[in-house]
């Protein structure tokens, strides 16, 4: 049995997975609990809220995050890549503006318009 | 060669320089921190005491009287945050009416006006929010003022009448030379002189010990305080004092200039003369002890502590004179308590003493007194509205807490002594000061600073040197720990 | 520019947004004032995500929320002034005169029929809750450091301790991880974590970050920056209990130890504050004390989900509107909300049930972390509802939902209460 915690929404439900059971899911209050449960016990994933180097705004940073969860063990290297980017403004709220992070296939994009 | 080298620049060191500003005379100040008044001056009681408390034949009971006239100008001329308020020591026991009666006795010995004994039903007439067990009080006028803003403005103004301030000029070693003149080693350098004021607070034996003296030993005591919010401010409009009881002096509750509601100060010796660390235990103590006088705080408003060191000696007393052990050398040193009153007074003796040593004193022909600086708190709707059209700048608040503004803080970086940093602002403009302590402002502050002062983001510190805020830009030379 | 607006609404954070949006669509001409250079306020440094799950049924990060809101703002015909502070509001009966200034405008005079006070709040600082020791640099608020890192890009400090488990200093957690430095600890002097369960999992849990429970600290070290913090364990009073110290070598602590709505100018317009929740006293369509001044989000009391706050605030603007228009008019027949065993504040804490339409949403904190329990809301020995829930904490706020008629029905005060079952 894998005990969690959902952080699918604020409620925070108690779930837990029995693997001995095809990984049953238990104690979620609605139905984006047991897939959360299930992805995080075969494939944990994390989406990544950061900020980007952007020149021409006034501010040297922009806010970006990944436009889907990207396993969780890749979160530091997806990191690297992104420190060592930078943008040129205008961009808008949505821009892709780091794309296929560390291979996934998953973008980083704006989540602001600067 | 200066004619004149003063080491500390806290109130006592301000005040001897502008003092000597007026005098055709070579003066230079030497300061270890990077700002004015970062010692005792700036962590005290902030009160000008009547002068009822010393003994009359110490130096520091007609020094008290004196100084706390000559404050009261100086303050409206050089636009120092000062008010006028009653004091009153208040007896809660037979004990206590039998104490504040020797009080009183000696304020008429030392020439203070305008003290009263108050029965109990006029105390609690004037200060409705005092204990109901109050039998009694000693009423006299007192005041309250801005204690490193006093300082600064005589700074100011002395560096304005010519007098050479050296930040970050830690005294290391004083020789005296065979034409008997000091060459005094600091950590910014090297400088001779004719004559030493001695004023360095805390550090006072220290720097005696260095041409040879003795004769008085530091016995530094040190003294926390809670600061509450305006909201609390106007709990009481005196200044509080206590009688001497078995733990010690009595704690005050006082108003501030700045609208809020001090508590404190307990008192303990340390050896660290830098000692400015506030503990849990004893600060604690002070919320029973202030609530003893007026029992209504509220201390759930409680905005900041801090802690002050006093410089003290073992000599119940004053130390102003030539040194005994060393020719031209005069200390000013066991400036405690009513040291801030007594500031001016003590300067001008200062300066009798050089002329006395043989120093040449011509006044000059003229000197400034006077300085101007704008609080924008403090204007009416109808000056703020004129303020704003000369500097569109004091249109933008930076400090909500406080309502500072940007011209204020542009000004205050462009004013004769620099400020280098945030709490240097904030003791200048009062940005940070407030409720939310700069959790707001700081950032803004930190921007104006650099922008201003032509330098990164991350050259700008706190306080002293060495008090970085910033490590680096993120994004750029990470590396993940494993 | 004009001076005079139907409705005058002070912040142009989520809150401020909110109910501007909702007084325009109600027919009010509507002025934002905003003391800083963009709207959106907080809500631009909260670069990371969980916003809007309730609003929008998808999962926004800050700055994408406030993005919807000012782009549904500036399709308005509402103005807004942006880098300007309103000084006070003087309340001349029907009309009220909001003193604000900028450098752009000077000092400006703006009438106003109504008011929304939008100000959010601030943190609790080091002072407030007098953490003992030197006063080096390196000891800021979570919120300070948000916006060094997040929108000036700057890095406060390498290694972190952060005193305090309320959501702002979890997400800090993992943003100063992501950006590199290493974070110690997380210290809590309650048994139990303030902030949301998933946060934890994810800020702290993810990065093997400890979480000490019942610890606080108890000494800062440092001359000029900070070099250590000693921490302790306290008892169930919440003291420190002597000799469990321990020392955490570090260079920055960061407090994230509450938040306090801002209520200066509230306080200023003569407004009746309650101690609880440190906000005005609001009715059931957030009207404060003061007729034509209403006040909604952060700064009525703090609340943990952006959410709430937008549809707090479009009550608000929605009845600031309504009353500069003059298209209700207020009985004076009210129940008091009264708190009971287990409850911290409620907002509102008074209902005019003849203002009621169909049903009124209370909400309030209970004062401990609860397993199963129910809410009681009793009028006397009437029970008006009766509500399960399978857990409570006071880091989360509970909402229940009061139908009209039975309070109507009502001829007495009404006390909210919670048990464990």
């Amino acid at each position: 049995m894998i005990n969690l915690v959902c952080i699918i929404c604020p409620r925070g439900c108690r779930l837990t997975v029995d693997e001995k059971h095809g990984n049953a899911v238990s104690g979620n209050l609605c139905p984006r609990g047991a897939a959360y449960a299930l992805s995080e016990v075969t494939d944990s994933r994390r989406t990544i809220t950061s900020t980007i180097k952007i020149e021409g705004s006034y501010c040297q940073r922009c806010p970006v995050k990944s436009e889907r969860p990207i396993p969780k063990g890749l979160m530091f290297e997806a990191m690297k890549e992104l420190n060592a980017a930078s943008i040129k403004a205008p961009v808008k709220v949505g821009d892709v503006v780091l794309e296929n992070v560390c291979g996934t296939g998953i973008n980083f994009i704006s989540t602001k318009t600067m | 060669m200066y004619d004149v080298l003063i080491i500390g620049c806290g109130i006592v060191g301000a005040a001897t320089a502008f003092e000597l500003s007026k005098y055709d005379l070579k003066v230079g100040v030497l300061e270890r921190y990077n700002d004015v008044a970062n010692g005792a001056t700036k962590a005290n009681s902030a009160i000008l005491h009547a002068g009822f408390d010393p003994k009359p034949t110490t130096k520091m009971a007609p020094l008290n009287v004196k100084g706390v006239k000559l404050a009261k100008q100086i303050c409206k001329d050089m636009s120092v945050e000062y008010r006028e308020l009653p004091s009153l020591v208040l007896a809660f026991n037979e004990r206590d009416l039998k104490h504040i009666n020797v009080l009183y006795k000696r304020g008429l010995d030392n020439g203070v006006e305008g003290m009263k004994i108050l029965t109990k039903e006029e105390t609690l007439t004037l200060e409705p929010e005092v204990a109901p067990n109050v039998l009694g009080a000693l009423y006299a006028p007192a005041a309250i003022v801005n204690p490193w803003g006093y300082a600064l403005a005589l700074a100011e103004v002395a560096v304005v009448n010519g007098v050479k301030l050296h930040l970050s000029c830690e005294v290391k070693a004083i020789e005296k030379c065979e034409d008997s003149t000091f060459e005094v080693t600091t950590t910014g350098g090297t400088f001779r002189s004719k004559y030493i004021v001695n004023a360095a607070g805390a550090f006072s034996e220290n720097i005696h010990e260095m041409v040879g003296g003795t004769g008085f030993i530091q016995d530094n005591v040190c003294g926390q305080y809670y600061v509450l919010d305006k909201s609390e401010g106007k709990r009481v409009n005196s200044v509080i004092f206590q009688c001497p009881d078995e733990r010690g002096k009595g704690v005050l509750v006082s108003p501030t200039v700045h609208g809020n509601l001090i508590v404190g100060p307990d008192a303990y010796r340390v050896n660290d003369g830098d000692a400015v660390a506030t503990d849990k235990d004893t600060i604690h103590l002070l919320k029973a002890r202030g609530m003893k006088s007026v029992p209504g705080i509220n201390f759930r408003e409680v905005i900041h502590e801090y802690a002050g060191v006093r410089p003290n000696t073992q000599i119940d007393d004053f130390i102003i004179e030539e040194s005994p052990y060393c020719k031209n050398f005069v200390n000013l040193a066991g400036i405690k308590s009513p040291g801030l009153s007594a500031a001016p007074a003590i300067a001008i003796e200062a300066a009798e003493i050089l002329a006395s040593c043989g120093l040449a004193m011509n006044k000059k022909d003229s000197y400034e007194t006077k300085r101007e600086c704008i609080a924008f708190r403090h204007l009416s709707d109808e000056e703020k509205i004129e303020v704003i059209k000369k500097n569109p700048l004091y249109g933008h608040i930076i400090c909500r807490c406080e309502t500072v503004t940007e011209g204020e803080i542009v000004d205050a970086i462009h004013r004769p002594i620099v400020p280098r940093s945030i709490d240097a602002i904030k003791r200048r403009c009062n940005a940070g000061m407030g409720r939310c302590q700069g959790g707001f402002c700081s950032p803004k502050v930190h921007e104006i600073l650099a922008r201003e002062l032509g330098c990164s983001m991350d050259d700008i510190i706190m306080d002293e040197d060495g008090s970085y805020i910033l490590i680096g830009r993120t994004k750029e030379g990470i590396h993940y720990e494993k | 520019m004009k001076n005079n607006y139907d409705v005058v609404i002070i912040g142009g954070g989520p809150a401020g947004l909110a109910a501007a949006i909702s007084a325009y669509e109600t027919g009010a001409s509507v002025l934002v004032v905003e003391r800083d250079r963009e709207v959106g306020g907080i809500l631009n440094q909260c670069i990371h995500n969980g916003f809007g799950l309730h609003y929008f049924k998808e999962e926004l990060t800050g700055p994408e929320y406030a993005g919807k809101f000012a782009d549904k703002l500036s399709q308005t015909e509402a103005d807004v002034l942006i880098d300007t502070m309103v000084l006070k509001i003087e309340n001349a009966g029907d009309i009220k005169k909001v003193h604000c200034i900028s450098t752009e405008n000077g000092y400006q005079i703006i009438d106003a029929k109504s008011v929304v006070l939008c100000m959010g709040c601030r943190e609790r600082t080091r002072g407030a809750i007098a953490i003992p020791g030197d006063r080096p640099a390196g000891v800021l608020t979570a919120g300070t450091a948000q916006r060094y890192v997040n929108i000036e890009g700057w890095m406060p400090g390498k290694r972190i301790v952060i005193l305090g488990s309320g959501d702002i200093g979890l997400i800090m957690a993992r943003r100063m991880t992501l950006e590199g430095a290493k974070v110690l600890a997380c210290i809590e002097l309650c048994p139990y974590s303030n902030g949301l369960t998933r946060n934890i999992v994810q800020c702290l849990d993810d990065f093997d970050i400890p979480l000490y429970l019942s610890h606080t600290i108890t000494d800062i070290v440092g001359r000029q920056r900070v070099e250590k913090v000693v921490v302790s364990k306290v008892d169930e009073n919440r003291m420190p209990i002597p000799g469990s110290e321990f020392e955490i070598e570090c260079d920055t602590l960061l407090l994230s130890v509450g938040l306090i709505p801002e209520n200066e100018l509230t306080k200023g317009a003569g407004i009746e504050l309650d101690r609880r929740t440190n906000g005005a006293f609001v009715y059931e369509n957030m009207q404060t004390s003061v007729d034509g001044i209403f006040a909604s989000g952060n700064v009525v009391h703090v609340h943990d989900l952006v959410d709430f706050v937008t549809a707090e605030s479009t009550k608000a603007g929605k009845a600031a509107a309504e009353y500069a228009l003059g298209k209700r008019v207020d009985s004076n027949d009210c129940i008091t909300v009264n708190n009971g065993p287990g409850v911290n504040y409620t907002v509102p804490q008074r209902i005019r049930t003849s203002n009621l339409d169909k049903v009124v949403e209370v909400f309030f904190r209970t004062n401990a972390v609860r397993g199963a329990s129910v809410i009681k809301v009793l009028s006397g020995d009437t029970v008006v509802g009766e509500y399960k829930r399978e857990r409570m904490a006071p880091g989360e706020m509970e909402k229940i939902v009061l139908p009209a008629a039975k309070l109507k029905a009502l001829s007495a005060d009404i006390t909210v209460s919670v048990e464990s079952l």
